[in-house]
């Protein structure tokens, strides 16, 4: 709420309306320091956090690669390569020796050659430091369509032959290359985040705003339910539901339910925390006023009440994310979640069930794993940060 | 004090009434039952389906009652006789499976609990008191992993370093040699040997929650005028420390009972299905694929309820140690 809500209707409130009020008087925006909005307050407190901000960066830069990835992957997720299985990942060099000793600048992976492991009696191939694969910038590659609409050809990075192995985080089982499935898997896992938490936001701010704002036995019902569904333990309950999706689904309707079913659980703490919020705002002046002054009762949950308290709804969202993304992780990983031929980052962590298949080749654990904590973290530092922001008042 | 311990009795039997409601009605949701899919995997392999036969089992079983009597039935068996249901797959019933395998659920849970009171409590006021010393950031920093790491990436990453690096199979709880025998001393060490990666697994997250809710209490404590009474009156600075606010910081601890446990609970199950411990997790996991209901079912709704005496021991315990709570 801005100063002047809690002036009451009749005192004359100054004009410098910047924030969720409504005001008759809004000629001309004048915005003094002496009464700064509350946005722009939250925004200066959360500046100030600087672990808050770089997670926000992470989390901004982890969106930016899933809304890109055809462009960022160099090789389509469902490539595969039979001839280089289980090869492991290249390191990228600026120089190359030439035969005279000097040094040229050429940007460039190894190649790998192959060796017999003779212990278990079958192939496998190692970086072998002769083989010069050179890359670059912006090469054309195997033809994709952005977001299923530009017909591209260009990656940001490969092998300028398209035909030449470069494999940055090594390839799986049947030669997939494991750093452009990672890529394509941000987006599923991180979406199936902001889907299920738009989802538990509207179930949330409903049910919690109901319970809240009317009272009574709805609230002691809606408070019943809320119990229950949060007293069971999650995973047996999502392990339930995600057994439930018939198999002969397509991947979006699966893609769909399984988002449902996280924010399914997700919603409970959301509703918790707007209901306190309405209960202690119903007793406001300002609420009081606007009732007085003959609002409906809509209009006071949307345009009186819900706007004070969106910054919180924000930082106990941003919260919800990471138990939504680790969800659909684990479901998928154990193969009654996403299912290939969607590539998420649990259904990259399937192809790590197998512990002896972890020791011939971890990288596909590593960079899966890696990516699920990095956003993972990087959520929880960025909503601490928002609530800690949240209300721009408390001191 | 009886008198609250019979009101929240009394306050369990709706939840549990709605626990089991959302139980059944989770495993009624995959479309058709254990039958067609019995009649398809049978009509797959080219055996004959008897159609009496078939009749006969939707009768036993009552597949064709309306959903509230399937319940109903459920629900009586239970409560009169302790009778669960059957088993379609064991094709044996239901509560001879499940008691063994909640057994191990609750003793793992148990003990896994008390390895994050163990490790939360001392690191938990280390770091109050010496708070932003090098000590304190390192464990913060582990908490957060603790926080970040999903149980099974944890269990993954475990299996992967005592594979490769100590030469050991994890999983299970007993080396293949000692799990059909009877117990015995060295059988015992053998389990102690297998239990402490799953314990760990599992109290990981539980631990660095509790270090953080432990260190942010007792910060808030440890500024408090009593306190520096107290110093004041030279007590030593480990009575002055461990007499009082860490007393009153524990709160949490019992109270974490209650959201620590469906915690645990869930961190069992998906842990125990990557390393294969034979707890309720594996179990259920195969029932619920293989929509054996019943079984499925029982599981839910008994893990639900392990976690509802988890909040009401909480309960019970603060209401003990803090008599404002009861008379509210």
């Amino acid at each position: 709420m801005s100063i002047h809500e809690t002036l009451g209707p009749h005192s004359k409130p100054p004009l410098t309306v910047d924030g969720p009020s409504i005001s008759p008087l809004k000629q001309g925006k004048t915005v003094s320091t002496a009464a700064i909005g509350p946005w722009r307050l939250v925004a200066g407190k959360l500046v100030r956090q600087k672990v808050a901000m770089v997670a926000g960066a992470i989390i901004l830069f982890l969106y930016l690669v899933g809304l890109f990835a055809e462009f960022l992957a160099p090789a389509l997720p469902a490539t595969s390569k039979p001839q280089y299985t289980y090869a492991p990942p290249q390191g990228i060099s600026l120089f190359v020796t030439k035969p005279d000793g000097s040094t040229e600048f050429n940007l460039h992976v190894k190649g790998y050659k192959v060796e017999i492991d003779k212990a278990a009696l079958r192939r496998t191939f190692v970086v072998d430091d002769n083989k010069v694969v050179p890359i670059g910038f912006f090469v054309k590659g195997p033809a994709y369509q952005l977001w299923g609409l530009i017909p591209m050809d260009r990656h940001l990075i490969g092998p300028i032959s398209p035909s030449d192995p470069m494999y940055l985080l090594g390839t799986d089982r049947l030669g997939r290359d494991v750093f452009s499935r990672l890529v394509y898997g941000t987006r599923v896992s991180m979406s199936v985040g902001l889907v299920g938490v738009a989802m538990s936001l509207i179930l949330g701010v409903v049910f919690g705003s109901i319970s809240g704002f009317y009272g009574g036995w709805v609230d002691t019902l809606i408070q019943r339910i809320i119990e229950v569904i949060s007293a069971m333990p999650t995973i047996p309950l999502w392990l339930g539901l995600a057994a439930a999706i018939p198999l002969t689904w397509s991947p979006v309707s699966v893609y769909f339910v399984i988002t449902i079913i996280v924010s399914f659980l997700g919603w409970t703490s959301l509703a918790r925390e707007v209901r306190g919020r309405f209960l202690a705002l119903r007793s406001e002046d300002f609420v009081t006023a606007a009732k007085l002054d003959g609002s409906s009762e809509a209009r006071l949950i949307f345009r009186h009440i819900l706007p004070s308290l969106t910054s919180h709804i924000l930082a106990v969202v941003t919260l919800a994310v990471p138990t939504m993304i680790v969800a659909e992780t684990s479901l998928s990983f154990l193969g009654i979640g996403l299912k290939p031929p969607v590539v998420s980052w649990g259904v990259l962590l399937q192809d790590a069930q197998n512990i002896r298949t972890v020791a011939t080749a971890p990288w596909l654990l590593i960079w899966p794993s890696l990516a699920v904590v990095v956003a993972v973290l990087s959520f929880n530092f960025f909503g601490d940060g928002l609530r800690d922001a949240a209300d721009p008042y408390d001191n | 004090m009886l008198g609250y311990i019979f009101r929240r009795v009394l306050y369990m039997v709706p939840t549990l009434f709605g626990m089991s409601l959302i139980s059944f009605m989770i495993i009624q949701l995959p479309p058709g039952d254990y039958l067609t899919s019995m009649i398809a995997t049978m009509s797959d392999s080219g055996q004959a389906v008897d159609p009496a036969q078939i009749e006969r089992l939707k009768q036993i079983y009552g597949f064709d009652d309306p959903f509230y009597l399937q319940y109903l039935k459920w629900m009586w068996g239970i409560l009169s006789r302790g009778d669960f249901g059957w088993s379609f797959e064991w094709n044996q019933p239901v509560s001879g499976l499940i008691w063994a395998r909640m057994g191990s659920t609750l003793v793992i849970s148990l003990l896994s609990l008390l390895f994050v009171w163990i490790v939360a409590l001392p690191i938990g006021i280390y770091s109050a008191v010496r708070r932003h010393s090098a000590g304190d950031h390192v464990f913060t920093f582990f908490g957060f992993i603790g926080l970040a790491v999903p149980n099974f990436i944890l269990a993954l990453a475990l299996m992967y370093v005592a594979y490769k690096y100590l030469g050991l199979s994890v999983g299970g709880l007993n080396s293949p040699e000692y799990a059909e025998a009877p117990w015995s001393f060295a059988k015992v060490i053998d389990f102690l040997a297998h239990l402490w990666i799953p314990i760990i697994i599992i109290g990981a997250s539980g631990t660095a929650a509790l270090i953080r809710i432990l260190r942010a209490n007792l910060t808030d404590e440890l500024h408090k005028p009593y306190v520096v009474t107290a110093r004041a009156k030279g007590l030593p600075e480990y009575k002055v420390i461990l007499k009082y606010p860490v007393r009153i910081a524990l709160n949490p601890f019992v109270s974490a009972i209650g959201w620590v446990l469906p915690h645990l609970v869930s961190g069992v199950t998906i842990t125990a299905i990557v390393l294969n411990l034979p707890t309720a997790g594996p179990l259920l996991f195969r029932a619920l694929v293989s929509q054996d209901m019943y079984l499925a079912g029982s599981f839910i709704l008994l893990l639900s309820a392990l976690t509802l005496v988890g909040m009401l021991l909480s309960d019970l315990l603060l209401a003990l140690l803090d008599p404002r709570i009861r008379f509210n």
